[in-house]
């Protein structure tokens, strides 16, 4: 189970929504306990291919990331990116992109009136939804 | 050697080369991860010839992109 705090949770909203019509991005870190991963730290990225279909994370700014992370004795758990329009499910080059099946692929939709969150494990083209606690 | 790799202190031989390292750590997708080591990019025409040094601080990065492009609506 992914465990967000209430406060992230909306972060990442706002983020998604502050970048809108564009999918916006970022990085999670945090540690794991007892089976669960639990995000201590979110980190809202820039979405270089500036595009509502598409994003990239830029390498720069992901390495300074994971060095304030390292910084932190905890680790990359995972990432998020936004829907504008769509659902919250991995599209084709989602799953096709998606190269590290260490991470939890966050995927926000925007396309109803709320916003909706949902997390994958995907490993070798197949996913797999995860649950996640908003506390 | 020891050095460092995403974060974590490993023994490994001497000498032991970046695409070494990639076998090693289960990089299944090379042409996909950046690296840097001891904060330095490590261009991707030089993976192939770098030879790892005692102390290294390894990060492998893969990349982190994708987008709705594709999904049902």
């Amino acid at each position: 189970m992914l465990i967000l705090k209430e406060e992230d949770y909306k972060k990442i909203c706002g983020h998604a929504e502050a970048g809108l019509p564009n999918e916006a991005c970022g990085l999670l870190g945090g540690y794991e306990e007892e089976g669960n991963r639990i995000v201590t730290d979110v980190y809202l990225l820039r979405n270089v291919d500036e595009s509502r279909e598409h994003f990239s994370m830029d390498p720069a700014e992901q390495f300074a990331v994971i060095k304030d992370i390292r910084s932190k004795g905890r680790q990359l758990l995972g990432n998020f990116h936004s829907h504008p329009e769509t659902p919250s499910r991995p599209s084709g080059e989602d799953i096709r992109l998606a190269f590290d099946p260490k991470m939890n692929y966050l995927i926000l939709s925007l396309m109803g009136e709320a916003p909706v969150l949902n997390s994958f494990h995907i490993e070798k083209g197949e996913v797999e939804k995860e649950e996640v606690r908003i506390v | 050697m020891q050095i460092i790799v995403a974060g974590n202190k490993k023994e490994v031989q001497d000498g032991l080369k970046l695409t070494e390292l990639f076998v090693q750590e289960e990089v299944e997708t090379p042409e996909y991860v950046t690296v840097s080591i001891n904060e330095e990019f490590v261009p991707s025409e030089r993976v192939k010839d770098t030879v790892l040094q005692e102390g290294d601080n390894v990060e492998f990065l893969y990349f982190m992109g994708g987008g709705s492009n594709g999904t049902d609506r």
